[in-house]
């Protein structure tokens, strides 16, 4: 059964027709061709599938598309270029939390969410908030390391 | 632009563009008119194809088999020997085998399609475990023995004649599991034809492996195949040789079909499907004086290979050579065999094939120092080799070994002694420890007859590019290669260029893997950047260099002789636990490391290494469990095969130590296998010690340590 389903993509207005059982993942890379929310296990495990859906944090590739209507998601294409954006990916960068890449834009999302409601984490709140991410590279203490920082040097921007 | 030294600290080269989502992985790519594809696979372990009825297909569908290989090409992909078929013919012999490939426009349309092909067999019996092999259960699957491989080392004394001078021998057999990779990239790759030629997108750690595999299938010459590396989310092995088994079908199928073709396994496919470590049962036995001092080592190292070769045999050399560990142990005799099995093929992981016999011959010697009551470093240490000691393959040990200045340091940080001497064997607390190391680049004189290593920089206006075979997976190689260009021309990283390679444009440097891209290309490239720096003024050219083989190395490969690796790198780790007494779960409390790795390229770059390593490392001790029933793997998704999240492990201490390497670039020695070498042995010691009861086997969940419980009372 098709469905028109309307809602917000990193500002822009979206209506997809289609089966409402779509996976949002699939929207966003397929016919949005925003390739860099990534699949890692298809089944809400990995989170680098990680979007923000009305400011939580949720995994799009559990999420059917008939369940976003009338919602705002962004995607890491979204927030990359914004000043808390930049912030956290810079931090990243700088503090080396990143290997292979493929889990980090999730995890980007992820600490975008934390730092929103809680600018100045400590180290059990950041492993809490990333805890649905899972990165097989790092082993996580540069990642953890790499949130801290982001949050010490966003200073007010996460207030 | 400031020049790049060294010991500066830098920003990894590809962070920004991956934590942005701009970095394109092989399932980003899409080109015009192109089709998915979608692998058919044996759901048996062993027994005839009957009949596979496929469906009536709708128009622009194929299911291509080994009836699509044309007359001048072969059935086979062309690892190190050509046994692993590209597809199954008339029988199968491990469940995932590839029987086929639908290729289509819609991908719901070809999991559609692919319920509905029916295959008959008629099942034989299977082979799964080491055990079943030895007992040719179903009869042998390869020879009369099912022994894919074998070799054997001998050091000092024949063992028998030690064995009878001995006051006690202790035996005991130490077992390994499946470990999966989970990459958090599945496998993947398209193919397309570009220019006039087959040309792929693959997530792989070695573009040249790919070419070879798969040319014969179409009666091809490598040179005929290209092969661009896509930015590769994690590999740690898994793809080392098995994007040749994506990569093969889909060649045949673009030679019929004539369109890009994607193929991308999820994640279900790719932990049912895709090779493994070897699981291994080591069995060690050891004649001891009245004092508990070691006279001799008899070993028997038996590795899971599934019923293929691919890169068994030069793992199992890795795992023999390394069955000694860091000891200098005066007599040995230890004998190494590959088995077959009905099980999927196993491959490399890093660590390939050390990590299995580090375990054992690690648990087994802390073992003995239990036994005797003597605390297991300090009984440990009593062996460590020396400079210029003899190792198990009768070769020495070149370099300055500094493992009691590495010991020194965990002891301290870690509080080992007070630790030891006061946590009661039994208590629910316990710290271990253990010694490992990681012989660096291929086996022997592998690099100098095997390989021959190329690599090229070259020179356009004041920017310099690099033209290399190896690839990024993650490890940072691209930084670490491009800082070593950097500081030996004196100029900034910035204007250094290096790009994921493509066959068609740069020199084969040997595969990425062995812990050898640093080691090996990267002093390769240091050397073309000297030759570089001193011409520099010549204007735009370029500037190629052919590895080079240090003197003082022999190595004899027919009887496995001499020296086994140009060099090592050494690790200390130790790990301290609490353990529920109610339910068994084991808290991790503290992980503390040191390292020789000769010379930090880039010290944050190392840093991530040790703790990714590390933490798979004790995934692989600790969770990290693949059951295999009758063929199919238990475990097929990230939430019942679970590997470490950031709640499991606390932060890591670690530490190096400065030990430069004679022939490394800028004293540089490969690391991305030692981390993973050791933690888990560390990490058993502390649970045994938690519980007061020896352990035989990785890995440990929580059920597993109820159940080792129930056994000791």
């Amino acid at each position: 059964m098709l469905s028109e389903i309307v809602f917000y993509v990193n500002d822009s207005k979206v209506s997809f027709i289609g089966d409402p059982l779509t996976r949002l993942i699939d929207v966003l890379r397929e016919d949005l061709h925003l390739t860099g929310v990534k699949e890692g296990c298809g089944e809400g495990e990995c989170g680098a599938c990680s979007v923000l859906k009305d400011g939580k944090l949720v995994t799009s590739c559990i999420i059917p598309v008939g369940a976003v209507s009338g919602s705002r998601i962004y995607t890491i294409e979204g927030i990359r270029d914004t000043e808390k954006g930049r912030c956290i990916i810079d931090a990243f960068a700088e503090g080396g939390a990143v290997q292979c890449g493929f889990c980090i834009p999730g995890m980007v999302m992820a600490a975008y969410a934390l730092l929103s409601s809680n600018p100045h984490p400590t180290e059990t709140e950041i492993r809490k908030g990333i805890s649905g991410n899972i990165c097989r590279c790092t082993g996580y203490d540069l990642i953890v390391e790499s949130i801290r920082l982001a949050s010490e040097k966003g200073g007010d921007l996460w207030a | 632009m400031p020049q790049t030294a060294i010991d500066d600290r830098i920003v990894r080269v590809d962070a920004k563009a991956k934590a942005r989502g701009e970095a394109m992985y092989v399932s980003d790519y899409a080109f015009p008119g192109m089709l998915y594809a979608y692998m058919i696979r044996s759901s048996i372990p062993r027994g005839t194809i009957d009949d596979i009825r496929v469906p009536d297909l709708p128009e622009g569908y194929w299911f291509i088999t080994y009836k699509d290989i044309p007359e001048e090409g072969r059935n086979e992909l062309w690892m190190i020997q050509k046994d692993w078929r590209c597809f199954a013919e008339h029988d199968v012999k491990y469940v995932g085998e590839t029987i086929g490939l639908l290729v289509g426009p819609d991908r719901n349309m070809l999991k559609y399609l692919a319920d509905r092909i029916e295959i008959d067999y008629t099942e034989a019996e299977a082979a799964i475990t080491i055990d079943d092999a030895l007992a040719l259960k179903g009869g042998p699957i390869i020879g009369e023995d099912n022994v894919l491989c074998q070799l054997y080392v001998e050091k000092g004394r024949p063992v028998e004649e030690v064995f009878r001078e001995a006051d006690s021998v202790f035996e005991e057999t130490i077992e390994t599991g499946f470990q999966e990779h989970v990459h958090l990239e599945t496998n993947g790759a398209i193919v397309t034809i570009e220019d006039g030629k087959y040309t792929f997108y693959a997530s792989a750690q070695c573009p040249f492996y790919i070419r070879k595999a798969v040319a014969g299938l179409l009666g091809l010459e490598s040179e005929d195949i290209v092969v661009k590396q896509t930015t590769t989310g994690g590999a740690f092995g898994g793809k080392e040789h098995f994007p040749d088994v994506l990569c093969g079908p889909l060649l045949v199928a673009e030679h019929r079909i004539r369109k890009p073709i994607k193929l991308i396994f999820d994640r279900e496919e790719d932990m049912l499907y895709s090779v493994k470590r070897h699981p291994s049962k080591i069995t060690y036995r050891t004649a001891l004086d009245k004092d508990g001092n070691i006279l001799g080592i008899d070993g028997l190292v038996i590795y899971n290979c599934g019923p293929y070769l691919s890169g068994s045999f030069v793992v199992l050399q890795r795992g023999v050579f390394h069955a000694n560990g860091v000891y200098d142990i005066p007599n040995t005799y230890v004998k190494g065999i590959g088995i077959a099995t009905n099980t999927f093929p196993s491959d490399a992981f890093r660590g390939f094939g050390a990590p299995q016999t580090l375990y054992a011959i690690e648990t087994h010697m802390e073992h003995i120092a239990k036994r005797f009551g003597i605390d297991p470093a300090e009984y440990k240490s009593r062996y460590f080799i020396k400079q210029g000691g003899e190792t198990i393959t009768n070769g020495h040990v070149v370099e300055r070994v500094v493992l009691p200045e590495m010991l020194e340091q965990v002891l301290e940080k870690s509080d080992y002694r007070r630790k030891a001497a006061t946590y009661a064997p039994g208590s629910g607390r316990g710290i271990g420890i253990s010694f490992y190391n990681h012989g660096g680049a291929f086996t022997g004189n592998g690099e100098q007859s095997i390989i021959k290593a190329h690599a090229r920089l070259v020179k356009t206006g004041n920017r310099v590019r690099i033209e290399v075979g190896s690839t990024e997976m993650g490890q940072g190689f691209q930084t670490t290669l491009r800082k070593i260009a950097a500081s030996t021309l004196g100029i900034s990283i910035d204007d250094v260029d290096y790009d994921n390679p493509d066959t068609s444009k740069v020199p084969d440097s040997g595969p990425t893997a062995a812990s050898r891209s640093t080691m090996i290309v990267g002093r390769l490239i240091e050397r073309c950047a000297e030759e570089m720096k001193e011409r520099w003024g010549e204007g735009d050219f370029s500037v190629e260099k052919e590895y080079e083989h240090p003197d003082g190395h022999p190595w004899d490969q027919s009887t496995f002789r001499g020296d086994a690796y140009l060099g090592y790198g050494w690790g200390c780790c130790a790990v301290e636990v609490e353990i529920d007494s109610l339910t068994h779960e084991v808290n991790t409390v503290g992980i503390w490391s040191s390292h020789d790795i000769g010379k930090a390229i880039d010290e944050l770059v190392v840093h991530g290494q040790v703790n990714g390593g590390i933490i798979q490392s004790l995934g692989y001790a600790s969770m990290e469990k693949m059951e295999n029933r009758n063929g199919h793997f238990r475990q097929s998704s990230m939430s019942d095969y679970v590997i470490p999240t950031s709640m499991d492990f606390p932060k890591q201490e670690w530490g190096l130590v400065d030990n430069p390497y004679q022939w490394g670039p800028k004293g540089a020695k490969g690391m991305g296998e030692l981390v993973f070498n050791g933690a888990d042995a560390a990490y058993i010691d502390a649970v045994e010690r938690a519980l007061g009861i020896e352990i035989h086997k990785i890995p440990m969940p929580p059920e597993d340590i109820e159940e080792a419980l129930r056994d000791a009372q």
